[in-house]
């Protein structure tokens, strides 16, 4: 314990990296998440398919083996980014595809009945939209966002492999340079487990407060 | 069916032609991106056959074979422990005794939020000067079984508490125990509703595998990277493994719809 109280400034340096790539990551993939996720339920086929084949591709494809294509793939290229805008880009994409399925899923379960009646009533396609889908649409979202938050901040220990000193490397660097490392391990774990807990627990707060009263 | 296709009329002629134009539109600029990504490629002189061929070469295939070999060990072994202690620990939440419960909901809370890397670097690193020193396909399937307990747990206990309560209700009162209602009728049926769920997560769990990196177990991932360090084609080989993997995992998803 006395290893982690004694380096609680590069810890502390370490856990801010972390944060900062899962937040910007986790932005990042809330942007693509929309913008993918509107394609594919737009009528035009084209882009349909473009959303489809984005989903299935980065949804399957490993975390840490993104990462490698596109820190050591593109430089192949010409394409160069620094290490922590590579990180943060491929971490994007990636969790981009799981922000699209939840939006998705989110607007899958209004209930039919919902729209129907909103037409039948003579809603056009953005009132309804606006008054009928998405406010039902968004309060279903909301766990499944914070779980994929959870996923990217989780993701982000992966950014050490390619040589970020994120709080999971330099765990590894303090474990190296004194012996008896699993006291770090079990800490750095423990700032993941508290940070995971305190999102659910936002996450959580949220979906009561925005909950219709029925 | 979906709320999204009621909100729209049949389009009329004029919405047709403005959807074929769009059609057209991103077409052409699909067309223009690929063209784009193509052309970099070739300027910076990564199509050539050369570059390319090597991975077919008889060694290079028979390298990559291990590693996707390895790859499947790992899944194969990690998933059989860890579906059995998600199991477990789906009981141990959901049991009355209240100590039972409080072990089923730390584990679970603790290791669904404990990066795996964490985990992979503590039995790498952290336990062997303590004396527990396993081998290298257990120091990363021991990491992988615990975190993915923890999750399948958690779907295992959705999976029980989705069914209608009258199931239990019911087999208590034709006089089955507690247990027996379980493994008799709360089980048979949950693990029907949960299984695209479990397909994700055996597809999660495949992704977890590349982790071996970090131990230096020779899973796809490794060769790959050992490959690229002999071949000097960092592009090609990670996006020829980047598809095998993104294939295996399709086929994982496909299998389980048709099943």
């Amino acid at each position: 314990m006395d290893i982690v109280l004694s380096n609680l400034s590069p810890l502390l340096a370490g856990l801010w990296i972390t944060l900062s790539i899962a937040v910007l990551s986790f932005i990042g993939a809330m942007v693509i998440g929309t913008v993918v996720a509107v394609m594919r339920i737009s009528p035009v086929a084209p882009l349909r398919a473009v959303g489809l084949v984005y989903v299935e591709f980065f949804r399957n494809i490993p975390l840490l083996c993104l990462l490698f294509l596109v820190v050591f793939g593109l430089p192949d290229i010409g394409v160069l980014f620094n290490l922590y805008n590579s990180a943060v880009i491929a971490m994007a994409m990636f969790s981009g595809a799981f922000v699209c399925e939840s939006i998705r899923t989110g607007i899958n379960t209004v209930q039919v009945g919902q729209a129907e009646a909103a037409r039948s009533i003579g809603l056009t396609f953005g009132q309804s939209l606006r008054f009928v889908i998405l406010p039902q649409a968004l309060r279903s979202m909301v766990q499944p966002l914070v779980n994929v938050w959870i996923g990217t901040l989780i993701g982000s220990s992966l950014a050490s492999v390619i040589g970020i000193q994120d709080v999971t490397a330099v765990g590894q660097n303090l474990n190296n340079r004194y012996a008896g490392g699993l006291a770090v391990f079990a800490s750095i774990a423990g700032i993941y487990v508290v940070i995971a807990l305190l999102s659910g627990g936002v996450g959580g707060w949220i979906e009561r407060r925005v909950a219709v009263q029925r | 069916m979906s709320a999204t296709r009621v909100l729209f009329d049949e389009p009329g002629p004029r919405t047709r032609r403005r959807i074929l134009l769009a059609s057209v539109i991103s077409l052409v600029a699909i067309a223009g991106i690929v063209y784009l990504a193509v052309a970099r490629f070739a300027d910076s002189g990564q199509l050539t056959g050369a570059k390319w061929s090597v991975l077919t070469t008889p060694l290079v295939r028979s390298f990559l074979w291990d590693g996707l070999v390895n790859t499947m060990k790992l899944t194969v072994v990690s998933g059989v422990l860890a579906l059995p202690l998600g199991v477990l620990f789906a009981l141990l939440r959901l049991a009355h005794n209240k100590a039972l419960r409080w072990v089923g909901t730390t584990y679970v809370e603790v290791f669904r939020s404990v990066p795996l890397l964490l985990l992979v670097l503590m039995f790498v690193l952290a336990l062997p000067p303590l004396g527990i020193n396993l081998p290298i396909f257990w120091k990363i399937c021991v990491p992988i079984v615990m975190c993915n307990a923890a999750v399948l747990a958690e779907i295992f206990r959705a999976g029980v508490n989705a069914l209608p309560k009258g199931q239990l209700e019911a087999s208590l009162a034709v006089g089955l125990t507690y247990w027996q209602a379980m493994r008799l009728v709360i089980f048979p049926q949950a693990i029907r509703l949960i299984i695209p769920a479990l397909v994700t997560q055996l597809v999660s769990l495949l992704k977890d595998s590349t982790l071996g990196y970090a131990a230096s177990f020779p899973e796809l991932l490794r060769t790959a990277n050992v490959l690229t360090a002999r071949t000097h084609t960092l592009i090609q080989v990670y996006i020829v493994i980047s598809l095998i993997y993104v294939i295996i995992n399709l086929l994982l998803s496909y299998l389980a719809r048709v099943l």
